[in-house]
């Protein structure tokens, strides 16, 4: 068992760390295993490039480090949209931008069993229909098993689709769905955002989507920034301002 | 009669060739993100010696029976360009880039926590876009930063530098003309933080002495070396901030 000892923090909250950077020494609880590690000697090193994040209380430190970059992993009940890229016998494959295709069964999705001797698969969803589903399984040794019986799930027939770094997804989101409510206040936008970094946007007009993806661009350029929320919104209404939509000190 | 080369004298009253010092490293210049259709890239250059590395991954194992079910694989290509040495190198895969890209990829899966992405593959590419020797070295440094660029979670950072004797004296990042006329060379690359080497060459002939204190000195200028890389990856977050 290692010796216990008062942990001695080595960056600040919200600090820009990468590989190799020593974070703490001593006692702490780390929130993200695969992104810090703990050496023999009690030091605890950064693996990936990202912002730490940390907890403070009486008497134990809790970290963990929000990576900035990488690919997305599935992982289940996530949320994720995706587009067909193979048809199957009784499912359909889609790229969900995952190392894996995400396997959508034609039972499944039709609510009903489906027999291939009778029907094509292709009459309901052809290759490049974009899907909205959940994962509903996947354990590492199998490719994950899509689902779209759920409320808001099933394919997209309307929308603009964005894609953004997964890594920046939850910046989007915000802390208590704070970005994203804002976004979709300020813009009058319906926007779904995947957990693997596709977005989809239902927008009123043309110009409002535009002010709406550059708002959405901007946040994943300045994910490891602070007050981001706040910068969104007056960025958002200098843009309403400059092409018209809303005049100068109103609102 | 056979005409060679003669010799060229390597140390001057204690300076090299390119007027450094024993225990100095050529200019160094490193860069982040270099490539966009790259998950990661880096570009890294000791002195005349220039290597862009790519990485893309975690991705699906093509061909599929390839894939490890308890990690991800890890291929690594080191190449060098037609027009990167003085006389124009076949585009073949050499013996050489052969041997170099297996012993390029052994000195980065210590560091690659390819436990966390079963089922998948990590390709590193290796271009020598300038050779000025310590190519595989400065591959090894642009491939680790590349990685991290990728945002694959590593161990830590892997430098490499390689350590020569010439004319009797233990240099450190030797260049072309010290490697073609030096006694010995030994390419080094190592994980600082963790202390741990993983490559470790040697060409020609060093008594053991000569070899810890070759060790030594390859030893601090990775540590040197894995600064500027740190520094690099950094770079690339601070500039977008300050904007």
């Amino acid at each position: 068992m290692a010796s216990s000892s008062k942990p001695i923090l080595y960056v600040s909250n919200r600090q820009v760390v990468v590989v190799g950077d020593i974070v703490a020494s001593g006692d702490v609880i780390i929130d993200s295993p695969n992104y810090l590690q703990k050496l023999s000697d009690g030091r605890v090193i950064a693996t990936v490039t990202g912002l730490i994040d940390i907890e403070e209380s009486e008497n134990t430190v809790r970290l963990r480090v929000i990576p900035l970059k990488g690919r997305y992993i599935p992982k289940e009940g996530d949320i994720v949209i995706g587009i067909v890229t193979d048809i199957g016998v009784t499912a359909w494959f889609l790229d969900i931008r995952a190392p894996f295709p995400g396997v959508l069964n034609a039972a499944d999705y039709l609510g009903r069993p489906f027999n291939p001797a009778s029907e094509s698969l292709r009459k309901y969803l052809d290759v490049g229909d974009v899907v909205i589903a959940k994962i509903a399984q996947y354990d590492r040794t199998r490719d994950p098993i899509l689902t779209v019986q759920d409320k808001d799930l099933g394919k997209v027939v309307e929308g603009s689709l964005i894609e953004i770094e997964p890594s920046r997804v939850p910046r989007v989101i915000g802390k208590k769905r704070s970005m994203i409510n804002m976004l979709m206040e300020e813009t009058g936008c319906k926007i779904i955002v995947g957990n693997n970094g596709r977005i989809l946007l239902r927008c009123p007009n043309p110009e409002i989507e535009a002010i709406a993806i550059l708002a959405i661009k901007k946040i994943e350029e300045e994910a490891h920034t602070m007050g981001l929320t706040e910068r969104v919104r007056d960025f958002i209404i200098e843009q309403k301002v400059r092409r018209g939509l809303i005049g100068h000190g109103s609102g | 009669m056979v005409v060679g080369k003669e010799k060229p004298k390597l140390i001057v009253n204690g300076k090299r060739v390119d007027g450094r010092a024993p225990e100095e490293l050529r200019p160094v210049r490193m860069e982040v993100g270099v490539l966009k259709n790259a998950d990661g890239s880096a570009l890294v250059e000791y002195g005349n010696t220039k290597v862009l590395a790519a990485v893309y991954g975690p991705r699906e194992v093509m061909p599929k029976h390839v894939a490890l079910p308890d990690r991800a694989v890890i291929r690594c290509r080191y190449r060098m360009l037609s027009f990167s040495a003085e006389e124009r190198k076949s585009p073949a895969p050499s013996r050489r880039e052969i041997e170099l890209s297996k012993v390029i990829r052994e000195a980065l899966e210590p560091a690659i926590m390819s436990e966390l992405f079963p089922r998948t593959a990590i390709d590193i590419f290796i271009e020598v876009l300038n050779a000025d020797g310590g190519t595989r070295t400065a591959g090894v440094t642009a491939a680790s930063l590349a990685l991290a660029d990728a945002g694959i979670p590593l161990r830590d950072l892997v430098a490499g530098v390689a350590v020569g004797k010439v004319d009797g004296v233990l240099v450190l990042d030797i260049n072309q003309i010290e490697d073609m006329y030096g006694e010995a060379d030994m390419p080094v690359a190592a994980m600082p933080s963790l202390g741990r080497i993983t490559l470790l060459q040697l060409n020609g002939v060093l008594t053991p002495d000569e070899f810890r204190q070759a060790l030594a000195l390859a030893l601090y200028g990775i540590r040197k070396l894995y600064d500027l890389q740190k520094e690099a990856l950094r770079r690339k977050y601070i500039s977008t901030a300050e904007e």
